[in-house]
């Protein structure tokens, strides 16, 4: 009786040391970037080059762990203790918040880096299916009666917001800074949408794979992504007259880094974003970089759109939050879900 | 406080109690605790925000209205389940009787994802139901639907053994007395079923109030029409309010509490009651 | 092999066919269809990709997460289990019922909120933030906080399977050994867990299957690091959210086959466990 369990006690704690011992990547240096959804793909790619780059500048190898998630899901859990090194986020309130309830970024940490902190940006376009059937061109039409539109929960999505954004920006210009009419605009693109999805991927799945909708606001980046992913043959990319400049700022987490002993690193990680290679790097992954040379290089992916800021058509980030996203503010009071 | 040490010859009492005791203040007291404290350390005014804000409300009654509908379906068909797994002889009553633990032991991830494929709009039944004007995924009846999938073990294993404890005599002695088969079932039958099937219902219910995973990936989330009490929870964690999160979550709570409270208390009872007409 | 006892009235044969049909098509569209899903779908992109999909790194990474937390949160459990289940079944004190409820008390707790109280508790902004921070202990948002969750989950599976058993089977074996000098330990060695082997494993198999499955509760603690915090369910989420739908379901296939050697085991104990139990009633009968 006992011998069967001396064995299975055996085979268990050698399992366990076996699990426990599997080779791990053993490098000097760790930095976690915790980010939001679409950037995925792109820092796959970048984490390569700059540790490449490290390595080839200093002698030391790095190796950078991911984190990916809604915007403000990551920034919440960077506040209840997720260790991050950096963190390139989807809209700066983000990254106040950490600042304002945690104090794990020192303030001013927009102007650390060109370009408000951020070294890449991107905006607003439409995804529709091929062949465009129900005609959609230009923001108007997003919001025409017997049109479906897909568009992120803007109280749980960064990219919901630069979408609520783009579409409040185009009505402000349209109707001479007229809020009672921008809000009419507003509600009736809210009418038009039967799903909203937390987070920016939930909304491409629903559109893509699921097929609901007749337009998708989306990202530019993520349309291009959803292009490469599913096929030219099934989606095209319709760019309105107007949109938002989305501006998705990264930064380095303080306190963090100094308990860390990272900071040297984890700033250079940062400052590579804003060099050539970083930046085509970006290029490629279908952000517009901020460098006007690469930027001219891949001129043909990045149409020439009409791209207003959010303080031009809203106001800063610290006052579009409460107004419009925070709870009874602006969006709830004007979306009013179809039955 | 000093406890009356029990007369027994067996050793271990005091190593035992204190490591179950350490365990659970850790796990499950502290814990637990600190949810307490979070939602009610909050001007009331606050709490009766959080809780009785329309979007809320609206997820409260989704919450329990989608639960109520999915075990009333699974007590209905768990009870035929249950019934035909004990009484009769079929090819594949074994497979049958081990397809009801599935959704058991199948990651609540993985059945979302399997459900949502299934009953989306192109999916294998979702594209047969979308010609009937029924919208199963992303919407209501999508959530029904998981939480079917979820309850129903619960049903199905709580019956199980009160019907093969269920004595031939009573029903040969019904037949014996003239009653037809549907008589017999119905009034001899089913009220000896009847405890366990409520103790089911309520357990199914409660577990079907608090399911996150598999609800998630069909349900579309959308707030006002979909959005159920649990991912309510994550939205306002999400939204830095820890305070308005915690308040609903220690609701929740309460009423998964009194719940497993009235099972048990059910369970009690009914007891008492065979032990006195014993 | 028929446990049931032989009826000799029962329901007119249509009615039985009705009854057995309902319940089969009730069964096989809600249960079978979702798991023939999982691998159908898994299978979509042909044979190659799908070993791809599992024997990515990422998916390794998760793996070992997930047996890793499986293996220590078993371990834990069954050790809470029986001594719950020794202090409950060999003693009478006050307070044991409210024992028995606080054991009870995860079945009653969404997944979600059984996460977010360990970062009420462990977050930074938490009880014990502050003196972790100073110590450099990092438990939410890594692997001691999914271990974490994942324990507050599954511990009542053993010690439910345990405590009414031994509760029927008593005590008198045990006060006989210790009458006749053995100590604690070889009492519990030699007396107990020969009476309790199989419902302690059919307690670790539940146990295990809920262990590697949780979703819910792990999500809101593991911080989503790919590679480190992230356990099998939470890479099928991630999968699923990449557009990889045919990787998803192929990770999401390997838990369904953990589930299914569950079932059989499961199964094949409980056939164990009646052929046990049953010579023990004829031997009363007689």
């Amino acid at each position: 009786m006992t011998q069967p369990y001396r064995t299975a006690i055996a085979i268990f704690a050698a399992s366990l040391f076996q699990i426990w011992s599997m080779p791990q990547a053993s490098a000097q240096i760790h930095l976690l970037n915790v980010s939001y959804d679409p950037t995925r793909e792109l820092y796959q790619e970048f984490n390569k080059a700059f540790a490449a780059d490290w390595k080839q500048k200093t002698g030391q190898s790095v190796e950078i762990d991911q984190s990916h998630g809604g915007s403000g899901t990551q920034a919440r859990a960077v506040i209840d203790g997720l260790q991050a090194d950096v963190v390139t986020l989807a809209l700066a309130y983000d990254i106040d918040a950490i600042v304002d309830k945690a104090h794990l970024i020192n303030p001013g940490w927009e102007k650390r880096l060109g370009d408000n902190s951020t070294p890449y940006t991107s905006t607003i376009v439409f995804l529709v299916r091929k062949g465009n059937p129900k005609g959609i061109h230009d923001w108007p039409d997003v919001v025409r009666k017997g049109v479906t539109v897909i568009t992120p929960n803007p109280k749980t999505s960064g990219g919901a917001r630069w979408n609520y954004l783009a579409a409040w920006g185009y009505a402000w210009n349209k109707y001479g800074h007229d809020e009672k009419k921008t809000r009419e605009f507003i509600a009736a693109l809210y009418a038009n949408v039967p799903v909203l999805d937390s987070g920016a991927r939930g909304a491409t799945t629903t559109f893509v794979q699921r097929g609901l909708g007749d337009v998708l606001l989306s990202w530019e980046n993520e349309a291009y992504l959803s292009i490469k992913e599913f096929g030219a043959d099934k989606f095209e990319i319709v760019n309105p007259s107007s949109s938002i400049l989305a501006e998705p700022p990264v930064a380095v987490v303080d306190v963090n880094v100094d308990r860390h002993g990272t900071r040297k690193v984890a700033e250079a990680y940062l400052k590579y974003l804003y060099t050539d290679a970083g930046q085509e790097i970006a290029a490629k992954n279908f952000y517009r970089p901020r460098s006007q040379a690469v930027l001219a290089k891949y001129k043909k992916q990045f149409p020439d759109i009409k791209l207003f800021s959010i303080t031009d058509v809203a106001g800063a980030w610290k006052d579009v939050q409460p107004k419009h996203f925070a709870d009874h503010g602006v969006f709830d009071q004007l979306y009013k879900p179809q039955s | 406080m000093a406890l009356k040490r029990p007369h027994s010859v067996v050793p271990g009492f005091g190593l035992t109690l204190g490591y179950t005791v350490s365990y659970l203040s850790l796990i499950v007291l502290v814990p637990l605790a600190a949810l307490v404290v979070r939602g009610t350390n909050q001007p009331w005014a606050n709490f009766k925000e959080a809780v009785f804000d329309p979007r809320t409300l609206i997820a409260w009654r989704l919450t329990f209205g989608t639960a109520f509908i999915a075990s009333v379906i699974n007590a209905f068909f768990g009870l035929i389940v249950a019934w035909v797994l004990v009484r009769y002889e079929f090819p594949g009553r074994r497979i049958l009787d081990a397809l009801i633990d599935v959704p058991f032991a199948l990651p609540t991830a993985v059945s979302g994802i399997a459900l949502t494929a299934i009953y989306a709009q192109n999916g294998w039944i979702g594209h047969w139901l979308q010609p009937l004007g029924i919208k199963a995924a992303f919407s209501p009846l999508g959530i029904v639907i998981a939480l079917t999938f979820i309850g129903l073990p619960f049903i199905v294993r709580t019956v199980q053994p009160t019907i093969e404890d269920l004595d031939p005599a009573v029903e040969e002695a019904a037949a014996l007395l003239g009653a037809p088969r549907l008589t017999t079932l119905r009034r001899v039958i089913l009220p000896a079923i009847r405890p366990a099937l409520v103790a089911g219902f309520v357990t199914a219910f409660a577990r079907c109030l608090g399911e996150y995973g598999s609800v998630i990936f069909i349900s579309g989330n959308m707030p006002m029409k979909t959005e159920i009490a649990s991912l309510l929870i994550v939205t306002k964690l999400e939204q830095f309010d820890y305070a308005g999160a915690s308040a609903i979550a220690l609701l929740m709570l309460l009423s998964s509490f009194v719940l497993l409270f009235l099972v048990n208390f059910g369970q009690w009872w009914s007891t008492r009651a065979q032990q006195r007409e014993a | 092999m028929s446990t049931a006892p032989k009826y000799r009235h029962t329901e007119p044969p249509g009615l039985q066919v009705a009854l057995i049909l309902t319940a089969v098509g009730f069964v096989g569209v809600l249960i079978l269809l979702p798991v023939i899903a999982v691998f159908t779908e898994a299978l979509r992109k042909g044979l190659a990709f799908y070993i791809s999909s599992i024997t990515d790194p990422l998916a390794l990474a998760a793996l070992r997460l997930t047996l890793l937390t499986a293996a220590i949160t078993i371990t834990a459990n069954l050790i809470f289990g029986l001594a719950a289940s020794w202090l409950i079944a060999k003693f009478s004190f006050p307070g044991k019922n409210l024992l028995l409820s606080l054991i009870d008390i995860p079945f009653a707790v969404s997944p979600v909120i059984s996460g977010l109280i360990f970062i009420l508790v462990f977050g930074a902004q938490g009880w014990f933030g502050d003196s972790l921070a100073s110590h450099n202990i990092q438990i939410v948002f890594a692997t001691p906080g999914v271990v974490l969750a994942t324990i507050f989950v599954t511990f009542p599976f053993i010690a439910r399977e345990l405590i009414p058993l031994m509760q029927e089977q008593g005590s008198e074996e045990e006060e006989a050994a210790v009458l006749l000098g053995a100590n604690g330990w070889q009492t519990f060695w030699h007396v107990t867990l020969p009476n309790i082997r199989w419902a302690l494993v059919y307690g670790v198999i539940l146990a295990n299957a809920r262990a590697m499955g949780e979703f819910g509760a792990v999500s809101v603690v593991s911080g989503h690091i790919r590679g480190r915090t992230n356990t099998l369910p939470l890479h099928v989420e991630i999968l699923y959210n990449e557009y990889n739908f045919s990787a998803a379901f192929a990770v999401a296939s390997l838990l369904t086959l953990l589930a299914l050697v569950t079932l059989v085991a499961k199964a094949a104990l409980e056939w164990k466990i009646r052929v046990e139990e049953r010579p023990a009633i004829t031997a009363e009968e007689a």
